[in-house]
């Protein structure tokens, strides 16, 4: 079994300290370059930016597996300088406006400090408390004199990186810890498939960087590694939490349904029964909405069997993400055990 | 023919677990083609014939489904749906499982303030007769799809799944009675067209057709105080001209209704608001095709009794033969 240790942590500390909204992902290409160059048989930026890597196995008859991780996080874009230091801006990605106000950011690569300001409670009226403020209402304040921050630039929440003994508070957890783990598989890749790993762009923008990436490895099969939300709080009126879509602490989320795939049976029976093998917990995330890299894997040229699989955190799309170190290692060994055992053989009879 | 209807609209096989109803299509045709295989989404292609125009005739072999996304702790099982539902369709329905559970659907009780409005899917359950996660014969993950008896009523018939299951045996019965074509037909029962048309996308990508041929139901306008429509059922095959996310090919529309008109087989024109088909994958797969659609009017789509008339499932056999036969000039 694979361990999550210091040099682990450290590396997600970097990646998830590392600013890379939707479209300019070059800050984690970069960090990702750096840690798979020595290993890999072949490193591509293609035309999106997506990172494409190549590790070769031994022996005949290997598969040629995709695994995709995205590197984007969401975040915003400047779109209008009102005043000296006062910025509008629009949300790339899936963002809840009510998130917003009063948090602290990161604006552009050199990471210049602002706030997202909010009117203070003496010049708010009590009916005022409950109604959410619309992004265009907000502004991105970045102080006087700052020359470096213009219209069209990208910004994040301010977020550090964190560890809280067993989990890890950071923003853009949702995909750095993909992205962790498809280095780590990287690095210990198993012998009997050719692995093309994909460092994707712009998923939070509707699968985009995956699409030509999927078109251009042509792989016999995929899995999305993605972080999923976990809403495994008790219910404020004391009934049953019955749509959790994932809970903290359960191990690898495996996806049957969501709104943009329907996982390949055959994938969801290998990845289960190897954690029934190998006693590595795991879930199966809730049938539902939202999507991630396999959803345009999936149907690109004459069709590939995909599946996805998320580490569980709680808060996605927010200022700060909170996870389990122990969901990541299982889902990195539930992965790596799967991959391990991977034979030709599963695609054999038809889905 | 009515037979096979009955055997297809009877089996359960919803959208992404479409191996149930191939295995017993596949047992239908196997005498009637040239060459058979399956494709990674699961599409069903059969090929007939070779020279002439490349054409691709899909109909999607899945239907609307349920997936169980939480057992609750009186054992009631909740779902999300695969593929549209009308919440009021749904209540009182029965459904059964791929491992062969039954259930029915029930719906948590509105507060009065609400009780006229309809409860939405995240407020129903399926009971399975549990009363514990623990005792319960599926868990999240399962799937299962309506249940329901075929009936024919003589010139109607009434079933679940009509949609598509009734243009999966109008492609069948096509290929048995298609004695000879100058073309290379390939004969798709697609899958996940309930789910945004996902298997007609990777099979067209695959075969590269000239010509696609979508043969889907179209909803009608012919019952008290429906939706305006032109199309009704019983009044002919209906040729579809546009739906709101697909344009037919000019040049095919008139080759469909000439084709139509040659052999004196009924037919509508059909200009849908609602809904789509595997053309809409088709026209844009690879370097793109021509398309256009055959529909079978069909009255209470998406609810578990769907009904079409006998008479327009045996011209749309008739339309299919007779433009496949002969040459093709566009």
């Amino acid at each position: 079994m694979l361990k999550i240790r210091n040099p682990q942590i450290k590396l997600l500390e970097k990646l998830t300290n590392a600013i890379a909204v939707s479209g300019d992902e070059g800050a984690i290409r970069k960090i990702v370059r750096a840690e798979i160059e020595d290993i890999a048989d072949e490193i591509k930026t293609d035309a999106m930016g997506n990172l494409l890597v190549t590790k070769r196995g031994k022996g005949k008859k290997r598969l040629k597996v995709m695994l995709a991780a995205h590197m984007d996080e969401i975040g915003f874009m400047l779109v209008n300088k009102e005043s000296d230091g006062l910025f509008e801006f629009a949300p790339l990605g899936g963002i809840d406006p009510r998130q917003l106000a009063g948090k602290p950011i990161w604006v552009g690569r050199e990471k210049v400090p602002g706030v997202i300001g909010a009117a203070p409670i003496h010049l708010v009226s009590a009916g005022q408390y409950n109604s959410t403020i619309p992004i265009g209402s907000l502004r991105i304040d970045v102080g006087l004199g700052k020359p470096n921050v213009k219209v069209g630039d990208r910004a994040t929440f301010a977020t550090t990186f964190l560890r809280m003994g067993d989990s890890i508070r950071a923003k853009a957890l949702d995909d750095r810890l993909g992205v962790a783990i498809l280095i780590e598989l990287l690095k210990n890749a198993p012998a009997n498939i050719d692995l093309l790993a994909a460092f994707t762009v712009q998923e939070e923008l509707g699968l985009r960087g995956a699409k030509v990436a999927a078109h251009a490895l042509n792989p016999d099969l995929a899995l999305a590694i993605d972080s999923t939300p976990a809403m495994d709080f008790p219910m404020h009126d004391g009934s049953e939490n019955i749509r959790y879509n994932t809970k903290l602490g359960a191990g690898p989320a495996i996806y049957t349904v969501d709104g943009r795939t329907l996982s390949d049976p055959r994938i969801i029976r290998w990845l289960s029964e190897t954690g029934d093998a190998k006693k590595i917990p795991y879930q199966y995330r809730q049938p539902g909405g939202g999507g991630t890299d396999a959803g345009s894997i999936h149907i690109s040229r004459a069709g590939i069997p995909t599946g996805s699989v998320s580490v569980p955190g709680r808060y996605a799309h927010t200022a700060m993400g909170l996870c389990r170190i122990k969901d990541w290692e299982n889902t990195l060994n539930l992965l790596h055990a799967a991959l391990s055992d991977l034979s030709p053989k599963l695609l054999e009879k038809a889905r | 023919m009515k037979d096979l209807i009955k055997k297809l609209t009877e089996t359960i096989s919803p959208s992404g677990y479409e191996s149930v109803i191939r295995e017993i299509i596949t047992e239908e045709i196997k005498d009637f083609a040239d060459e058979i295989h399956v494709d990674a989404l699961g599409n069903l292609i059969a090929r007939k014939g070779s020279g002439g125009k490349k054409i691709m005739l899909a109909a999607h072999m899945d239907e609307i489904g349920l997936i169980v996304n939480h057992v609750d702790e009186n054992g009631f099982a909740r779902f999300s749906p695969l593929g549209t539902f009308l919440p009021h369709t749904l209540v009182g329905a029965r459904v059964r499982f791929l491992n062969g559970t039954y259930g029915v659907v029930g719906a948590e009780y509105l507060k009065p303030a609400t009780q006229t409005k309809l409860a939405p899917l995240n407020k129903m359950f399926i009971d399975t007769g549990a009363s514990s996660p623990k005792d319960s014969p599926v868990k999240i993950g399962d799937v299962a799809a309506l249940e329901r008896p075929f009936h024919d009523l003589g010139k109607r018939l009434i079933a679940k799944s009509m949609d598509n299951r009734i243009s999966v045996v109008i492609l069948i019965e096509t290929m048995r009675k298609l004695k000879k074509t100058e073309h290379e037909v390939y004969f798709v029962f697609t899958t996940q067209e309930e789910v945004q048309v996902r298997g007609a996308l990777t099979s067209a990508f695959g075969i590269a057709p000239e010509i696609g041929i979508a043969i889907d139901i179209c909803p009608v306008g012919d019952t008290p105080d429906s939706a305006k429509k032109e199309v009704s059922l019983g009044k002919g095959v209906s040729i579809k001209i546009k739906d709101p996310l697909m344009i037919a090919d000019p040049r095919i529309v008139n080759w469909m209704i000439k084709g139509a008109e040659k052999a004196k087989i009924p037919y509508q024109r059909e200009v849908s608001s609602l809904g789509s088909t595997d053309a809409r994958a088709i026209q844009v797969a690879g370097a793109g095709a021509m398309v256009g659609g055959i529909s079978i009017p069909c009255r209470y789509v998406h609810s578990p009794s769907e009904m079409v008339d006998y008479d327009d499932v045996k011209n749309t056999v008739k339309l299919l033969i007779a433009l496949l036969e002969k040459k093709i000039k566009l």
